[in-house]
């Protein structure tokens, strides 16, 4: 009998502690798929910091280390550099990588590091139970904005994507979602993408991936998939923001 | 035949740098500060050189976690800076000694506290020796006295660094990242230890993961007790140096740069005909509590110098117990340097 889809060799067989409609659980099945598809499993070193990001190192069948928040693009770095065979990704939540770590990210990209980021965008502080975030949307609701976020307070969120895209050292920068099966599968194919452009060694590249956390939303699974189709991809468009890769001769 | 041990003239800054190369380190980050600027812009060549991995890194948050991901792949990796840039790694030290990374950082220290100035200072040994970062870790803590030291001291980290799985701490100062002294060239090491813990990917084996962060209750306990009989077992890293200390009746203990010009007061002192000794802890993580308390024992008085306003002499004040030692205190803060005279003035007066 064919079998048409098994357990990624990537993933351990492990339940994660991820609370129902966690969009990390999903994310790293993808990032475990593309890597099982490229037949690295043996070749990849993952860097996962301080967040609900860093249990990832459960969950992922391969060689993973933490690291300190916001500081996986510089822990990345070193890792690729020591290994330049090695398959090398950071997997980042907005907190980690668009608050306490916009130094090390802009700095990686602008230096055209070969490895690929997974920025995991669910616009809240997740693990420490749903405080404002940098990517916290206008009128969000969060436990350091309890009446909503207020721009003339609390300033804009952080369009991540646009802003590394402007960098020279940024080849290959793309949003995504996961609101629907549609959105699932372009992930996927931009995680894809993102490991072949290191493996070409032609630069930095991200994928922002806009995830849900219903817990922290305080919506049921499903209300939360709504909430990031209507909310957050009209406030962050999905879609390919940079690819040098293709138009290289 | 024997074989011609190369002389060369270097700053402390440069000997170190050669001490890392010769231990087989091929990975510096770091950033530009003050007195150790020669230290980022010689291993920008060095590490070319020898086919290594140099980056000037976007801060000391950034170079410091490089080396955290280096040793992650199992490098030999160093960083150096002086001390508001070792403040902000502290709590990268942390996660070394938590995560039991082999590393070497040094601290070329200068005058503070906040940006201070840029002077030597011995004013950064609370921070050295009592863990400057969070938690309950302890790294061995070298204190070089001159630049052939700086080179020896900083080889001799790396090999520490390995057999203990933890960070190593090299703490100079300002006059020795500056000055030029002769120094003889340790030979390239060829061996380097292996590391099966590693990450370099999980090929024909289980994966590895590196990590300090331990939920289930109990677990980072016995992580702190596991991590606590490697700091017992590194209490026999223990060094120091006597001088003239057989048949003294008063005794000056110093460390560093500062020892040195401590040395040359009790020259003048010993030709005067006061027997008057020196003791130096060359390491100040694990003390010298042991060595220094039998001297201790058998002298009058004692007086401590350093460029602070008096760190190490906590420490002396532990090994003095259950002596009858009076222990008297010269220090100069905020990059401070005294001379010899002055020292021996202080001699003099107690």
């Amino acid at each position: 009998m064919k079998s048409l889809y098994q357990h990624p060799k990537s993933l351990t067989e492990t339940t994660t502690i991820y609370c129902p409609g966690c969009g990390h659980g999903l994310i790293q099945k993808l990032i475990a798929e593309v890597i099982d598809e490229l037949n690295l499993r043996e070749k990849t070193v993952a860097v996962a910091p301080v967040g609900c990001a860093v249990l990832s190192y459960d969950y992922f069948n391969f060689d993973v280390t933490e690291a300190a928040h916001g500081r996986a693009p510089a822990v990345a770095t070193a890792i690729r550099r020591v290994l330049p065979d090695a398959l090398v990704f950071a997997y980042q939540g907005d907190g980690d990588l668009a608050a306490i770590g916009t130094a090390e990210i802009i700095h990686a990209a602008a230096r055209g590091e070969h490895f690929s980021v997974f920025f995991v965008n669910n616009a809240t502080y997740g693990m420490t139970k749903g405080q404002m975030a940098p990517t916290t949307l206008p009128g969000q609701k969060t436990t350091t904005s309890v009446s909503g976020r207020k721009t003339s307070l609390h300033g804009y969120p952080i369009r991540i994507a646009e802003l590394l895209a402007q960098l020279d050292g940024a080849s290959y920068i793309e949003r995504t979602s996961t609101s629907s099966l549609k959105e699932i599968a372009t992930t996927k194919r931009a995680i894809k993408k993102a490991f072949l452009c290191q493996l070409n060694r032609k630069g930095f590249s991200l994928v922002e991936i806009l995830a849900s956390c219903p817990t922290n939303w305080k919506l049921s699974p499903g209300d939360a998939l709504t909430w990031i189709k209507k909310e957050m991809e009209s406030y962050y468009p999905v879609g390919v923001i940079k690819d040098i890769l293709e138009i290289a001769p | 035949m024997e074989t011609k041990v190369k002389r060369v003239l270097l700053t402390g800054c440069e000997a170190s740098g050669e001490g890392a190369i010769s231990a087989g380190c091929r990975f510096y980050a770091g950033y530009p500060i003050t007195p150790q600027n020669r230290f980022p812009e010689y291993m920008s060549v060095r590490m070319e050189e020898t086919n290594g991995v140099f980056l000037q890194a976007e801060s000391e948050l950034a170079a410091i976690n490089m080396v955290f991901g280096a040793a992650v792949a199992g490098a030999r990796a160093m960083t150096s800076s002086a001390s508001p840039g070792i403040s902000l790694m502290q709590e990268g030290i942390s996660y070394l000694a938590g995560c039991e990374l082999p590393s070497v950082i040094v601290n070329m220290n200068r005058g503070g506290p906040g940006l201070g100035d840029v002077t030597p200072s011995q004013s950064d040994y609370f921070q050295a020796t009592r863990g400057g970062g969070h938690g309950d870790y302890r790294m061995p803590v070298l204190a070089p006295w001159s630049v052939q030291e700086t080179h020896d001291f900083t080889y001799l980290a790396f090999d520490l660094a390995d057999k203990y799985r933890s960070p190593v701490f090299v703490l100079a100062d300002g006059l020795l990242a500056q000055v030029y002294e002769s120094v003889r060239l340790k030979p390239r090491k060829k061996r380097l230890p292996k590391k099966s813990w590693a990450l370099t990917g999980c090929q024909g084996r289980k994966p590895n993961s590196i990590r300090s962060l331990f939920l289930t209750p109990g677990v980072l306990e016995a992580h702190n007790w596991k991590l606590q009989k490697k700091f017992e077992k590194m209490q026999k890293e223990v060094r120091y140096e006597t001088y003239a200390c057989d048949d003294a009746e008063y005794l000056l203990v110093s460390y560093g740069s500062c020892a040195r010009i401590v040395k040359e007061a009790m020259d003048t002192a010993r030709k005067e005909g006061l027997r008057i000794g020196l003791f130096r802890p060359a390491t100040l993580w694990p003390f010298p509590y042991e060595a220094l308390r039998e001297i201790l024992s058998r002298v009058k008085k004692v007086l401590v110098v350093e460029m602070s306003l008096g760190q190490m002499l906590d420490d002396v004040r532990l090994a003095a117990i259950g002596t009858t030692a009076r222990i008297f205190f010269y220090g100069r803060p905020g990059g401070g340097v005294p001379d010899p005279a002055e020292i021996y003035q202080e001699i003099r007066k107690k």
